[in-house]
């Protein structure tokens, strides 16, 4: 579990530059097993909040406990609790594939080692290039292995950032996919994306940040708040009158007409569709589909950003 | 220890891949145990004794006293070998520690590996030995065969116990390393507040100029290496090492590190 408390990071850029503050008063709290999606614009602070909280850089102030351990004071057992994936994967490119593992798993004292490099060599699909130097490797083999790097200590929290920038469609898939595997497991997973349909897929719950936390919930929670939810009835023609018999029903938030389509605002669709269905049929109009209208996360977090 | 091993570890596997630090710490210490080796052979002078030695200083002289000059001038020479010899302590350690930090900073590997349990001390330890390691094994070794390869020169008995005396033994044995310790702190001082490889490896050379002064001073007839002064080295470089063993620690600010890399 991670729990931050009004934690703030300001660089101080010596005398002749103003201070800049990174991140401001952040306070969160990521459940157990949970993927949390760290969502912001370049520069939001978001590398900065990971770097504090796998204690890499120390807040300015303000308080943080990962897994119970207390950020600032047991900085070493946070560092081989958790597990990183810096946005640039950073191997040694002289070394093979196995080698870079082994002294990473050599630094987090993992028992088997030679075991637990080739379990996570396997899984993702590296095993037949392990000799191979990392220089050799496309991008997506790094992140691969960076990925395999990081688990191999089997840390239950994991940071990762922007795990999938760069990497062609199908790389990005396999590292999606990776990560959803990671999330039957029940490890806790912290991931900061600018990849709003990836984060959309993976995590149960999302903070758009930027600087300081403009708003964290789930994203439907995040949809309904901001847009509410819309029914679209699309119908083969439409009456100029049918407008008015759905804006008397009294559950209806609002009505618009669109090229033979109703949009109506509900708050209950599940139980209140079929009394729509209902008034329509009755008055005479053909109903071809129904379905709710649902906004992409990318139109919630802009929506967010441009508020904030 | 186990992570300063694993530390030592990754750094000589990747460095020994490196042509240049390779040649530095192979060819460079063969290049100066063969240099000496031939000098010292083909010094041929008259039978005048070191008394008549009338250029050298006055300090050398007295050493050189009831000695043919051939031989006054072979251990004139040969405290100049030495110095020449202390260059291999700093510039290995230097070559390889100047890109501990900085190399792997512009690689992106720093921060998984600032992110790992490893402690200040431990990473530091672990790559100041990997630097002061093979420069001390390559001086030791290189002095070794010199040693071992003295009698083909043919030089004298007189010339050979001045080489293999206290003067010599301690600088190779007690100076180098302590040259090496202080060359490596320092090239990873300089590494870790840098942002080039080039200019790290660049700017900690500077540690090589106190010895080609001494090295001048030799020949200009100012000073003269001798035990007093091999001791006077030695609780020299035991303050210098202390100093920037401290600085070093003091000056690796994990997140100084990481932050203000531009």
């Amino acid at each position: 579990m991670i729990k931050t408390d009004q934690i703030t990071k300001i660089f101080k850029l010596g005398k002749k530059n103003p201070p800049i503050t990174a991140v401001e008063d952040l306070t969160l709290e990521v459940k157990e097993g949970e993927v949390f999606g760290f969502l912001g614009p370049n520069g939001a602070g978001k590398t900065t909040t990971v770097r504090m909280l796998t204690s890499l850089i120390a807040p300015t102030s303000g308080h943080a406990t990962i897994n119970g351990l207390q950020l600032g004071k047991d900085d070493q057992k946070i560092r081989g609790d958790v597990g990183i994936l810096t946005e640039t994967p950073g191997m040694y490119d002289r070394l093979s594939a196995e080698k870079n593992l082994t002294i990473f798993a050599r630094l987090y004292r993992v028992k088997d080692i030679p075991g637990q490099v080739a379990i996570y060599l396997h899984m993702l699909g590296l095993w037949e290039r392990r000799f191979d130097e990392v220089g050799s490797f496309s991008k997506g083999m790094r992140q691969k292995l960076a990925i395999a790097r990081a688990l191999l200590h089997e840390p239950k929290i994991l940071f990762l950032d922007e795990p999938t920038s760069g990497l062609d469609p199908e790389a990005a898939k396999l590292v999606r996919d990776f990560i959803e595997e990671l999330k039957m497991e029940g490890r806790t997973i912290f991931l900061c994306t600018h990849n709003l349909d990836e984060a959309d897929r993976l995590c149960q719950r999302i903070a758009i940040f930027k600087t300081h936390l403009i708003t964290v919930d789930t994203p439907e929670a995040l949809r309904t708040r901001l847009f509410g939810r819309k029914v679209v009835f699309h119908l083969k023609s439409i009456d100029p009158n049918w407008l008015g018999l759905i804006k008397e029903l009294p559950f209806v938030q609002s009505a618009s007409n669109i090229d033979n389509k109703l949009m109506i605002g509900l708050n209950d669709p599940e139980n209140e569709n079929p009394v729509i269905v209902r008034k329509l049929v009755e008055a005479g109009a053909e109903i071809q589909f129904v379905g709710e209208l649902r906004h992409s996360l990318e139109d919630i977090y802009l929506q967010m950003i441009h508020q904030s | 220890m186990d992570r300063i091993r694993t530390i030592i570890d990754k750094e000589w596997a990747e460095v020994f891949k490196n042509r240049l630090v390779l040649f530095t710490v192979t060819l460079l210490p063969l290049l100066f145990t063969a240099m000496p080796l031939i000098i010292l052979s083909n010094i041929k002078m008259g039978n005048s004794t070191g008394v008549e030695m009338t250029d050298s200083s006055a300090g050398f002289t007295q050493n050189c006293a009831g000695l043919p000059s051939q031989d006054c001038l072979q251990i004139l020479m040969s405290n100049e070998f030495l110095l020449l010899f202390m260059i291999l302590p700093v510039m290995i350690p230097i070559t390889i520690a100047a890109y501990s930090i900085v190399g792997e900073k512009t690689t992106h590997s720093l921060e998984p590996l600032l992110a790992t349990p490893i402690s200040t001390i431990e990473l530091l330890a672990g790559k100041t030995l990997a630097a002061i390691l093979p420069g001390v094994v390559a001086t030791w070794g290189c002095f070794l065969i010199f040693i071992l390869l003295l009698p083909v020169t043919g030089i004298s008995q007189a010339v050979r116990s001045y080489i293999t005396g206290p003067t010599w033994l301690m600088a190779i044995t007690i100076i180098g390393p302590l040259m090496a310790v202080l060359a490596a702190n320092f090239a990873v001082i300089v590494s870790s507040r840098v942002n080039d490889p080039r200019v790290a490896e660049q700017f900690s050379a500077i540690l090589l100029v106190p010895l080609l002064v001494v090295l001048f001073l030799q020949i200009a007839g100012v000073i003269v290496v001798n035990v007093q002064l091999v001791l006077l080295g030695i609780f020299g470089f035991i303050v210098l090492d202390c100093f920037f063993i401290y600085l070093g620690s003091k000056l690796f600010q994990r997140e100084n590190i990481l932050t203000r890399w531009k």
